[in-house]
C-alpha cells in the first residue's frame, strides 16, 4: 500500500527519527509462523500496536498511519484465522486506526497547518501509546525488584500459631463454682431420709442422650433444682466424667461467664457404646 | 495502667540495661514479631524512656552484627524485620520445595498503574491498558495483600478507588511510595527491550 501521508514519496516504507527508509529492514519480515506465536501474548491492542512500532522501528511521533493500519489489521485477521478469541477492544481500535487514517486524507488548512501539533489526529493515539508504554516498562521494573516470598523471606521465630490464650484453673475456682451451684439450691425445710441410688454412669448416659443433634446446653440447664443436692453432686460429677473422657466440650468464654457444652468431634450415640 | 506501671518498676528502663544490652532486646523483639515492629511500638516497650536516637544508633549496630549473615536487618514501610539475603534464596526455596506465584503481565501492569496513579477506579486502569480489567486480577492483588478499596469516586456509579497499601511496599523492601522508580518518560523512542533485545 502506498504511503497516503507522504505521497511525494510513495516508494518511502517508514520515517526513522526524520529519516525515510525505502528499503525493507531487516526485521520487518515477519514469518507466518512466527505469527502464532506472539498473537496470544498481547496484552491489548495497545500492546500489540506498540510490538507493531517497535518491530518496524516506527517513530511514535510520526507514525505512518497506513502502514500501521495494514499491519495491525493482519494482525487481527491472522488472530481470527486463528480462532483466539478476539476481544472488542480489538475492533475498537481498528475502527479508530481507520477512523485517524482517513482524517489525515483530508485536505488541511493553513491555520491547521500552524498548530500543526494540536490538530493531529494521531496525537491522542500517540499519548495513548506513550503512556502505556511508559506504565509497561515501570510493570517491569517492579516485577524486577526483590519481592518477598520470591527473592526473600521474612525471618522470625516460629511460635506457636496463635490461638485463644486458654483460662488458667485453680482449685479455688473449682471449690466457688462448687459453692455457687450449691446457692441455686433452696434449702429444704426438712429433710427427706430417702435413700436413692444414684449412678454416675447413667447420669454421664443422661447429658450425652440430651446433648445429641449438635446441641449447645448451658451446664445449669443440666440441674433440676427440686430433684436435691445428691442429683446436683452426679451430674456434676458425671459432667467432670465426660470431660476427663474427652467426650464432652466445655466452653466458657470468660470467668463467670454460662458454661456451655456439646459433644465432643465425632461423638455420637454408636461412637459412645 | 497499674499493671504498665508494675512493668516499669520491675526494670524495663533501658537505662537498667547493661552496655550492649538494648541491641540484643531488640533482636529479641524483632525475631518474635511476624510482622515488622514500628519505632514506636519498641520505645512502647519501653515506657518511651528511650530516645529515637539511641533506638536508631542500636538498630544500626545490630544491623552492622548481622553483616556477614544469611538474615540481614531492614526497614520498610510498618517498621523493622529481620529478612533472608536475596543471593540465599534459591537455597531456601529448595529447601521449602515452594514455587512462588508468577504473576502475568496483566497482574503486574495492573499494579503498577494503582502503584503510580493511586486512587484509581477500574476504569482509569482500562483507559491506559486499553483493554478490561477482570474481576481475577483485581481479586489477585487483592488477595496477596498489595491493594485495598479506599471508597468510591463521587461520579456516576460511584466507582470503587484503588490504592497500594503498607504491605505492598513492605513486601518491595520500600519504606515510601515515593521510592518506587521513578516513570521513565521513553519520549518518542519505543525501542526493544535493551536487556534482552525483545520486542514483546
Amino acid at each position: 500500500m502506498n504511503d497516503t501521508v507522504n505521497p511525494a514519496a510513495p516508494t518511502m516504507l517508514a520515517m526513522v527519527r526524520g529519516l525515510a527508509m525505502t528499503e525493507m529492514p531487516a526485521g520487518l519480515y515477519i514469518p507466518p509462523d512466527a505469527l502464532a506465536v506472539y498473537l496470544t501474548a498481547f496484552e491489548g491492542p495497545l500492546d500489540l500496536l506498540l510490538y507493531l512500532i517497535r518491530r518496524h522501528h516506527l517513530d511514535v511521533l510520526d507514525i505512518q498511519m497506513a502502514e500501521l493500519t495494514r499491519q495491525y489489521m493482519e494482525y487481527v485477521t491472522a488472530m481470527r484465522r486463528h480462532k483466539l478469541e478476539l476481544a472488542a477492544e480489538y475492533m475498537l481500535m481498528a475502527v479508530w486506526l481507520i477512523e485517524i487514517k482517513s482524517r489525515m486524507l483530508l485536505p488541511r488548512t493553513e491555520t491547521e497547518e500552524e498548530t500543526d501539533q494540536d490538530n493531529d489526529p494521531r496525537a491522542d493515539l500517540v499519548r495513548r501509546l506513550l503512556e502505556y508504554e511508559q506504565i509497561r516498562q515501570a510493570a517491569q521494573a517492579i516485577d524486577d525488584m526483590p519481592r518477598c516470598g520470591r527473592d526473600y523471606a521474612v525471618a522470625y521465630v516460629d511460635d506457636e500459631p496463635e490461638e485463644m490464650p486458654l483460662p488458667g484453673i485453680r482449685i479455688e475456682d473449682l471449690l466457688r463454682a462448687w459453692e455457687e451451684l450449691k446457692t441455686r439450691i433452696p434449702v429444704p425445710a426438712a429433710h427427706s431420709l430417702a435413700r436413692k441410688t444414684l449412678s454416675v454412669r447413667s447420669a454421664m448416659e443422661q447429658i450425652l442422650h440430651s446433648l445429641q443433634g449438635d446441641l449447645f446446653i448451658e451446664f445449669t440447664t443440666l440441674i433440676a433444682p427440686e430433684q436435691g443436692l445428691a442429683h446436683r453432686v452426679v451430674k456434676f460429677l458425671a459432667v467432670l466424667e465426660l470431660a476427663r473422657e474427652q467426650k464432652l466440650e466445655i466452653m466458657q468464654n470468660q470467668p463467670f461467664a454460662p458454661i456451655y457444652m456439646r459433644l465432643a468431634n465425632g461423638n455420637t450415640t454408636d461412637g459412645r457404646a | 495502667m497499674a499493671e504498665h506501671d508494675d512493668a516499669l518498676t520491675i526494670g524495663l528502663k533501658p537505662g537498667e540495661l547493661k552496655p550492649g544490652e538494648l541491641k540484643i532486646v531488640l533482636e529479641t523483639l524483632l525475631f518474635t514479631s511476624t510482622v515488622p515492629v514500628s519505632l514506636n511500638a519498641i520505645r512502647a516497650v519501653f515506657g518511651d524512656d528511650l530516645s529515637v536516637e539511641v533506638l536508631r544508633r542500636s538498630l544500626s549496630e545490630l544491623g552492622e552484627d548481622w553483616r556477614n549473615r544469611g538474615l540481614e536487618l531492614t526497614a520498610v514501610a510498618e517498621g523493622w524485620r529481620f529478612q533472608t539475603r536475596t543471593q540465599y534464596q534459591p537455597y531456601v526455596r529448595r529447601l521449602s520445595r515452594e514455587s512462588p506465584p508468577k504473576y502475568s503481565r496483566a497482574v503486574m501492569e495492573t499494579l503498577t498503574i494503582i502503584a503510580y496513579k493511586q486512587p484509581v477506579t477500574r476504569g482509569d486502569i482500562e483507559e491506559i491498558r486499553g483493554v478490561g480489567v477482570s474481576t481475577q486480577i483485581i481479586r489477585t492483588l487483592e488477595q496477596r495483600g498489595w491493594i485495598q478499596n479506599s471508597g468510591h469516586r463521587n461520579v456516576p456509579g460511584r466507582p470503587a478507588l484503588y490504592v497500594t497499601t503498607p504491605q505492598f511496599l513492605n513486601d518491595l523492601n520500600l519504606r515510601s511510595i515515593s521510592e518506587l522508580p521513578p516513570l521513565v518518560d521513553s519520549g518518542s523512542r519505543i525501542l526493544p527491550n535493551p536487556a534482552n533485545g525483545e520486542l514483546l
